[in-house]
């Protein structure tokens, strides 16, 4: 009896991995090798044909750029950020209990919105920050529709977004670091750059890991939100990320084969990626 | 005494630092609030304001009369707490299997599973799926929008994890005192793990508040949308442009969560360390 119990268990999370997890992967894996006959209801097998139409189509290589220039921006401004933020947010000066719970705020709130939200901000006609750079800077665009600031409104709201669970995170390592440690780095008012640079930031580094991995995801995949709300890949194609041009090949375009190929694509770098956090998460030193 | 005054010029500073951090964090909500109650007049007025003149809130009445709100919130409602309710179960019968019993194919299961740890179905593999939904007959329905997400690594991780730390003696115990397997999971096993329990949903029930490219390839009709896909249609409806009504949209679409997240703020965040610095 008791030794069918924990496969009875299982099953629930197998049924609901398997059905929507296992077979989508391999069925994404067929359709990327065949194109639909005509009316749709027959599958022609074409082998590689639609990768090699993929990694010749000039509109997919250019959204891997934009991907690549986006996800790779928007991960070191946020990592950065969040460190030295959560830094400060631990030296606990008066008031940082209000501080922190205001930071932490944007982690409640969607993509979507946290995309309507810069967009009203940089609105030419009705937004703040717009009405800053403008005064400040001399920039005045209408940043969602001209290049290279759409590209820049799309990482500001990605950048606040994603920041406050970054700090959530940093700010956790940094309660287990001795407090002696910390303290030096706080006073000593000349060494406390190399200090935080060389000492704190390296003790963190299994942190640090984890997040670039789990931002990297969200650019790549989460971003879709901002970008639909935002700009809907444009100027032209300027901010089209790959999620974005598979939204675009596959349910505006209905190109199944070319965007079952993307699906594969990315799900391959989803695979090198679990496997190089296993890899390193294996040998990593955990600070706990 | 150097040492102390040093010290306060760097209290100053990390205080200055941060003022203007945390304005520039919680501006983006604060003047939404602001031009959700302002009169289109004023919404259009150079330069924009930063403090709301008046108290206007037929922007809310016209947002809900814009884009049926009212039911995209019911069915965001009914798509969170269902997907919540589905990872809950599955994450601890799933949990429990992993953490208290030794079984044939454990080692081969268990890989299965974490091979999905950072794989979100619904995005990477988004054409296959939509594919699966329309064999189901399951488009443009409640089926489509929950049951894809009832099981999660993460969640039979956490659970797994949080079993493993409850004493294998109170285990012991309960069978000697001739208590079933399921008998101590449903008694003493999920009573003990109520917090971890509720931390989980809270997590869980945000994600799938949150989610945008799923909904919006999966349903058609207004009535199945949810309220992510709401915002871009308040985007889309609102002609004038007027950003008092769209920002008075967008509030009350993030309101749940906010309220949610800034009541429960130590859990939440107890809850997402312990979920992602797993071993």
């Amino acid at each position: 009896m008791r030794k069918i119990i924990p496969y009875v268990l299982l099953v629930p999370t197998f049924l609901i991995i398997g059905m929507f997890i296992y077979w989508p992967a391999v069925y994404s894996l067929r359709l990327s090798t065949c194109r639909l006959s005509p009316f749709g209801n027959r599958m022609i097998f074409v082998g590689f044909r639609n990768f090699v139409k993929l990694f010749n189509n000039k509109e997919y290589l250019f959204s891997i750029r934009v991907t690549v220039l986006y996800v790779l921006l928007s991960v070191v401004i946020t990592i950065f950020l969040s460190f030295f933020i959560a830094l400060l947010l631990e030296m606990k000066v008066p008031g940082h209990t209000i501080y922190r719970m205001l930071i932490f705020t944007p982690y409640a709130i969607s993509p979507a919105i946290a995309g309507t939200l810069w967009s009203f901000l940089l609105n030419p006609v009705v937004g703040h920050v717009n009405y800053l750079f403008s005064k400040f800077f001399g920039i005045s665009v209408d940043w969602i529709t001209s290049k290279p600031y759409a590209f820049y409104a799309i990482v500001f709201a990605s950048v606040w977004k994603t920041m406050p669970f970054d700090v959530i995170f940093y700010l956790a390592g940094l309660q287990n670091i001795p407090d002696d440690l910390l303290e030096a780095s706080t006073l000593d008012g000349a060494n406390w750059w190399t200090r935080t640079w060389k000492i704190i930031f390296p003790l963190l580094s299994p942190i640090t890991f984890y997040l670039v991995i789990m931002n990297i995801i969200s650019f790549m995949f989460a971003s879709f939100a901002i970008v639909d709300v935002m700009t809907k890949g444009g100027p032209g194609n300027y901010t089209t990320t790959m999620i974005y041009r598979l939204f675009l090949d596959a349910f505006a375009f209905q190109k199944t084969g070319l965007a079952s190929a993307e699906s594969v694509v990315l799900f391959v770098i989803m695979a090198i990626i679990t496997f190089l956090y296993f890899k390193y998460a294996e040998r990593k030193v955990h600070y706990q | 005494m150097r040492k102390t005054r040093r010290r306060m010029i760097n209290t100053i500073i990390v205080e200055i630092i941060l003022v203007i951090f945390t304005l520039i964090v919680a501006m983006p909500l604060f003047l939404a609030i602001t031009i959700s109650l302002q009169r289109p007049e004023l919404v259009f007025s150079y330069p924009p304001k930063i403090f709301p003149r008046g108290f206007y809130v037929k922007n809310y009445i016209d947002a809900f009369n814009l884009v049926p709100l009212l039911r995209l919130l019911l069915n965001s409602l009914i798509m969170a707490s269902m997907i919540t309710l589905g990872k809950i179960i599955t994450g601890t019968l799933a949990g429990y299997a992993f953490a208290n019993f030794r079984f044939k194919g454990k080692e081969v299961s268990f890989a299965l599973l974490f091979a999905t740890l950072f794989l979100p179905a619904e995005t990477v593999m988004i054409v296959p799926l939509f594919l699966i939904m329309k064999k189901f007959g399951w488009v443009n329905t409640y089926w489509a929008l929950t049951v894809p997400f009832m099981a999660s690594a993460t969640n039979t991780f956490l659970m797994r994890q949080h079993f493993m730390t409850i004493p294998k003696e109170l285990e012991d115990a309960a069978r000697i005192d001739g208590a079933t397997p399921m008998q101590y999971f449903f008694k003493i096993l999920l009573p003990l793990s109520k917090s971890m329990i509720a931390g989980a949903s809270i997590i869980n029930f945000v994600y799938a508040w949150n989610m945008y490219l799923w909904p919006l390839v999966v349903t058609m009709e207004d009535k199945m949308k949810t309220v992510q896909i709401g915002v871009k249609m308040l985007i889309d409806a609102e002609s004038a442009n007027n950003w008092g009504v769209i920002m008075a949209g967008t509030i009350v679409v993030l309101f749940p969560t906010l309220l949610m997240f800034l009541i429960l703020q130590n859990m939440f965040v107890k809850s997402l360390v312990r979920s992602g610095l797993k071993s």
